[in-house]
């Protein structure tokens, strides 16, 4: 008997954070090219949403177009804790997508 | 020259014109940048790369957006909520539907402020913009202090655009630095029941649709 089986997809990069997670944003000077402003290093923040996954532009920037994808994520901040010495309300935010190899779990 | 043509070249002839001006040509010498992009250009032509077209065809591209088409697209979601829910869920589809293609490879994605929150956008890294609705960024968006204060104190920075934030209306900065492209669809102002499609298309600037300011009736 040739019976066909459904081809099973082994998902070998599942997202590793999802809307709610709680992360920080590492520290890290890396040379090149990476798309994570200096004013978010270091900064406790929480996901928004998985945005899908997207040529790694560290790597993009050298060239390399045409391999993995990696995850990005929306995350969010309170402005206060962005600035200490911020002027404006306690609920006020801040938006930004970050790569995933930028998160880091927090223990 | 052979031929007959020796008209004189003094420049005080007068045209039929309201106004005087200096003689409009492009006499500087190119800088560093412009002759780098015209060396990798004609290196790309010659090599066969791309077309001398090519280049024109993506300036034609470019200048085809302009802020109706997000004027168009705001008031297009104020007057149909089904529209509305499928340009938030997926802003290409939304922008696709109404026949705008996202040509540059972003995710589109449109922020709905409310009464209760108030979104603006920038780009600290460089000047990410929605520009296959917009067209071209303006030069404030671009600029170093448009991109550094607005992270830092959105509320003075709106505020010096004329829009005064109230305490109890949440400001949220969106920084894009991947690849979302953000649109603010803004809170239709009350008094604007009866206004036609054209009316409020003309109260959704672009600035409106960037955040830094809200749509007014005059």
């Amino acid at each position: 008997m040739n019976e066909s089986k459904p081809i099973v997809v082994v998902d070998h990069n599942p997202p590793k954070f999802e809307a709610g997670d709680i992360v920080r944003i590492s520290v890290k000077f890396p040379i090149g090219h990476y798309r994570v402003p200096m004013y978010m290093r270091g900064k406790k923040v929480e996901i928004v949403r998985n945005l899908g996954s997207y040529i790694n532009p560290e790597e993009e920037a050298f060239g390399k177009n045409a391999g993995d994808k990696m995850w990005c994520y929306m995350i969010k901040i309170p402005t206060t804790e962005l600035w200490s010495n911020y002027e404006g309300q306690a609920n006020d935010e801040h938006q930004i997508e970050v790569f995933e190899n930028w998160l880091e779990n927090i223990e | 020259m052979s031929n007959n043509h020796d008209h004189d070249h003094d420049h005080d002839h007068n045209h039929d014109h309201d106004h005087p001006h200096a003689e409009i040509s492009h006499d500087e010498t190119p800088g560093y940048y412009e002759i780098l992009e015209i060396s990798i250009r004609e290196l790309l032509i010659e090599k066969g790369l791309i077309k001398p077209d090519d280049v024109r065809k993506q300036i034609e591209l470019l200048d085809s957006r302009h802020p109706l088409l997000g004027s168009k697209m705001v008031v297009k979601a104020w007057l149909d909520p089904e529209f509305k829910k499928r340009l938030l869920a997926n802003g290409n589809h939304g922008a696709e539907e109404m026949g705008i293609s996202i040509y540059d490879d972003t995710d589109f994605t449109v922020l709905e402020s409310t009464p209760d929150t108030h979104h603006v956008i920038v780009c600290t890294l460089c000047s990410c913009y929605p520009r296959a609705i917009l067209g071209l960024p303006p030069d404030w968006y671009k600029s170093k202090e448009y991109r550094a204060r607005t992270v830092i104190e959105p509320r003075k920075v709106l505020a010096e655009f004329g829009t005064v934030v109230p305490d109890n209306v949440r400001v949220v900065v969106n920084d894009s630095t991947a690849a979302q492209r953000y649109l603010v669809l803004p809170v239709r102002p009350a008094g604007t029941e009866n206004f036609t499609e054209e009316q409020l298309e003309a109260i959704v600037t672009r600035d409106t649709m960037i955040g830094v300011t809200v749509p007014r009736i005059n």
